[in-house]
């Protein structure tokens, strides 16, 4: 009863003793892929990226790991498009996305 | 190049700390200023946080029961009480001993400007332990867009339409928050988040209230499209909208000094709650923002170090 | 130890007692020397906790809701106005589930502007879930905070407690009042430790948006604690008789097993009733009276099981639902349905006005005489 769930688990409720006393969370809005928000997606061109990391940095989901090029995490990325906007080299690009 | 060393084999530099404390997966809209401003801040306040939050954006935005976008403790309180409910949070950490764990008061410029202002006066005048951070989107909008006292002369909102619109200066939150003589004011903008984060981490060291004044901008209030959030949010500052500057124990510190800023119409025109301004408002509102500038910097010379 | 201690002072003593960790509290007349008292109790260093000075009661019972929230044992007290500014957090204390204790000093709502007692104040909040009560002495006033915290924190219940004394007439007359001793309090009322609250080692969003598909099984959950702290409450008030020698149910009967007629009355009115009883009986009246402590949760089977094989029964009320009945009579009504024992809603004292013996005498003579009625006003000049 009212156990943390495991990141990215959905939970589960089927009778009130399932459910904590109070509105209390039990598990993470990891669980919920907001992927299908987009109706562009950004494409980061790897031979101009220059690693600055800006879109990382910029990006409100987070939608975006800090590697070495940065990769554009699908699951979450809501296609807001500030990554392609602020990107220094011009190395985002703007997809249609389901293309 | 040499074939070896190719850019992706150059270590990366953050610029402000790595670890994401908030999950994606929440539901703000596509390039909401006041996520980023709540990524910022828990990168610069740490796990250790417990946040107060009224009704707000955030109250959605965090995500339904059973779910949480947080990552760290959060208390959803009625609308007024953001500072008041910190304030008690605060309170009971000390008494627990757990006093290495910040209170977060987060709320919107309707919880803060408005009907919130009460708690937050009492909650400074008493100079209660607690952050207090204010992420500014300049009117009512989670209940879909209505004007709040922080929104700016000239807005259209759905209770100041185009007929209609703003007539009435955005209350100066932070010089009302400077008469109370709390240790720690602060503007920020999510277009600066090195400046912002810098400036949380320095106020959780301090005891006392403290307080931020953080620039959020919104697509879908403001009327323009997501992807200029962040260069909405740095117009601000370059046309001296917003100033970025501290308040320190009474001592005023302008943080960016613009050279030569932008006329105000720059960052005016790319926002659709402005397009049905005539000339004499655009030109009312540069000698405002003039105003205030010069105003500023006359503090800083008056009560700067 | 015994003392010579104002209603107020018995409250303040009373969460000093339980060893409150905090205190956010607002004045206003008559509850305001609780709060001075706190200050300075505080203040000496012989309460550890911390009292914040809010600028509201709204602000009062926020931070109390934030601070118990985080694992600290709260305490508040107000009155009329107060409370009524405080409703909104009301319903939050209970809704989430948090044990907080509240004394309210019952005083007329206004206009016009009264500072004398009435308990419309503590009755309008009866619909949020708060378990509510009320005092008939200072004695009981420092007993019931004891014991409420024990009853609000079980973890089966877990609901704020509100207990109710009148204005003046409890908050600021002197009654001797034992205090015993720490060392047998803390034995009875240990530290509060709550399973779920704001931990960063455990981080949880509370409060969040709640769908139809959830909202519904939290206020089933809150009518179930509901019904077990009816039964927590007595078993909690037997342990305080067996540890301190007073024990409290959720009713008293005084005087009832032979009664053929029945007051049902709450607050000091309980306290001058039992005198009247007395009296009537010197002069062979069959009277006796049934002290309702709890109004929430509601002693349904307490009530039927004193009033029963009784011939009348008059319920007196300090306030009323104005377009309907005395609350306590409509409730006490309902659950005598069924039942064709005749009963009578006295309206009495409304705004502070006395209610003295000879009323009491009035009310039970107007049963002798009269066919029942829904709504007496006792002394109304018209």
């Amino acid at each position: 009863m009212a156990e943390k769930k495991e990141v990215n688990e959905m939970v589960e409720i089927r009778t009130a003793d399932d459910m904590p006393p109070m509105p209390a969370s039990m598990g993470s809005m990891r669980m919920n892929k907001t992927a299908s928000w987009r109706s562009i997606r950004p494409v980061i061109l790897v031979e101009k990226c220059k690693s600055c990391m800006i879109c990382w940095k910029f990006c409100p989901e987070p939608a975006i790991f800090p590697k070495n090029p940065p990769e554009i995490d699908y699951d979450f990325c809501k296609g807001c498009g500030i990554c392609i906007e602020e990107c220094p080299f011009d190395a985002i690009i703007s997809e249609k996305e389901g293309k | 190049m040499n074939k070896e060393t190719k850019p992706q084999d150059k270590k990366i530099k953050l610029t402000i700390p790595e670890e994401e404390i908030m999950s994606p997966g929440h539901l703000a809209c596509q390039g909401c200023g006041a996520s980023l401003a709540m990524r910022y801040t828990l990168k610069g306040l740490g796990r250790k946080t417990i946040i107060s939050l009224p009704a707000c954006c955030w109250a959605v935005i965090d995500g339904p029961f059973p779910y949480s976008a947080a990552g760290v403790p959060v208390h959803q309180s009625a609308f007024e009480t953001a500072a008041a409910t910190t304030s008690g949070v605060s309170h009971a950490l000390s008494q627990l001993g757990k006093e290495d764990v910040t209170a977060l008061a987060w709320a919107g410029d309707g919880g803060t400007f408005d009907i919130g202002i009460q708690a937050l006066s009492g909650a400074a005048e008493r100079n209660d332990n607690i952050v207090y951070i204010v992420y500014d989107n300049e009117a009512y909008m989670n209940t879909g867009i209505q004007r709040s006292s922080a929104t700016p002369h000239g807005a259209w909102t759905t209770t100041t339409p185009v007929k209609h619109y703003k007539k009435g200066r955005k209350k100066n939150i932070m010089e009302i928050m400077v008469a109370h003589h709390i240790p720690y004011c602060a503007t920020a903008n999510i277009a600066y988040p090195e400046d912002y984060i810098k400036k949380i981490q320095k106020a959780k060291g301090i005891k006392g209230t403290k307080f931020f004044h953080l620039y959020a901008p919104c697509p879908s209030g403001w009327k323009y499209t997501p992807e200029i959030t962040i260069k909405i949010a740095r117009l601000a500052t370059e046309t001296n909208v917003f100033p970025i500057y501290e308040v320190i124990d009474g001592v005023y510190k302008i943080n960016k000094k613009i050279k030569n800023p932008k006329p105000v119409t720059e960052y005016l025109k790319l926002q659709g709650r402005f397009g049905h301004l005539p000339d004499e408002e655009i030109a009312f509102i540069q000698e405002e923002v003039d105003k205030n500038w010069n105003r500023l910097k006359k503090l800083e010379e008056v009560f700067g170090e | 130890m015994k003392k010579i201690l104002t209603g107020n002072f018995a409250a303040a003593y009373g969460a000093a007692a339980a060893k409150v960790n905090v205190v956010a509290a607002y004045p206003i007349t008559p509850q305001t020397t609780i709060v001075e008292i706190m200050s300075e109790i505080v203040a000496d260093g012989l309460l550890n906790a911390d009292f914040v000075k809010v600028e509201s009661e709204h602000s009062a019972l926020a931070a109390c809701i934030g601070a118990q929230a985080t694992g600290a044992r709260t305490f508040t007290a107000t009155s009329a106005q107060g409370l009524a500014l405080m409703h909104e957090l009301i319903h939050w204390a209970a809704r989430g589930r948090l044990p907080i204790v509240l004394a309210n000093v019952n005083r007329a709502m206004a206009p016009g502007w009264s500072i004398w007692a009435d308990v419309t104040d503590a009755v309008s909040q009866r619909d949020t879930g708060w378990m509510q009560m009320y005092c008939e002495n200072n004695q009981e006033v420092f007993d019931t905070i004891l014991m409420a915290y024990k009853i609000s924190e079980h973890e089966e219940v877990l609901l704020p407690t509100m207990l109710s004394l009148d204005a003046f007439f409890l908050s600021h007359t002197s009654q001797v009042v034992d205090i015993y001793d720490e060392k047998t309090i803390d034995s009875f009322l240990p530290p509060y430790h709550s399973k779920i609250k704001l931990d960063v080692n455990d981080p949880r969003a509370f409060g969040g948006l709640t769908s139809p598909d959830h909202y519904y099984e939290f206020s089933y959950k809150i009518q179930l604690a509901q019904q077990k702290a009816k039964e927590i409450i007595k078993l909690v008030g037997k342990e305080f008789g067996q540890i301190f020698g007073r024990e409290y149910g959720l009713t008293e009967a005084y005087r009832c097993e032979d009664a053929e007629f029945v007051l049902v009355d709450y607050g000091t009115i309980a306290g001058t009733c039992k005198d009247a009883v007395d009296r009537m009986r010197d002069n062979g009246i069959p009277v006796g009276a049934l002290k309702i402590r709890y109004l929430r949760p509601f002693p349904e089977e307490e009530i039927k099981q004193v009033l029963q094989n009784v011939k009348k029964v008059g319920v007196i009320d300090r306030a009323i639902s104005y377009g309907h009945l005395g609350p306590f009579f409509s409730e006490v009504k309902s659950v005598m349905y069924g039942s064709d024992i005749p009963m009578y809603g006295f309206i009495a004292g409304l705004g502070g006005r006395d209610v003295s013996i000879m009323d009491i005498e009035s009310m039970v003579s107007y049963m002798q005489k009269n066919e029942p009625e829904d709504l007496i006003w006792i002394g109304v000049k018209k």
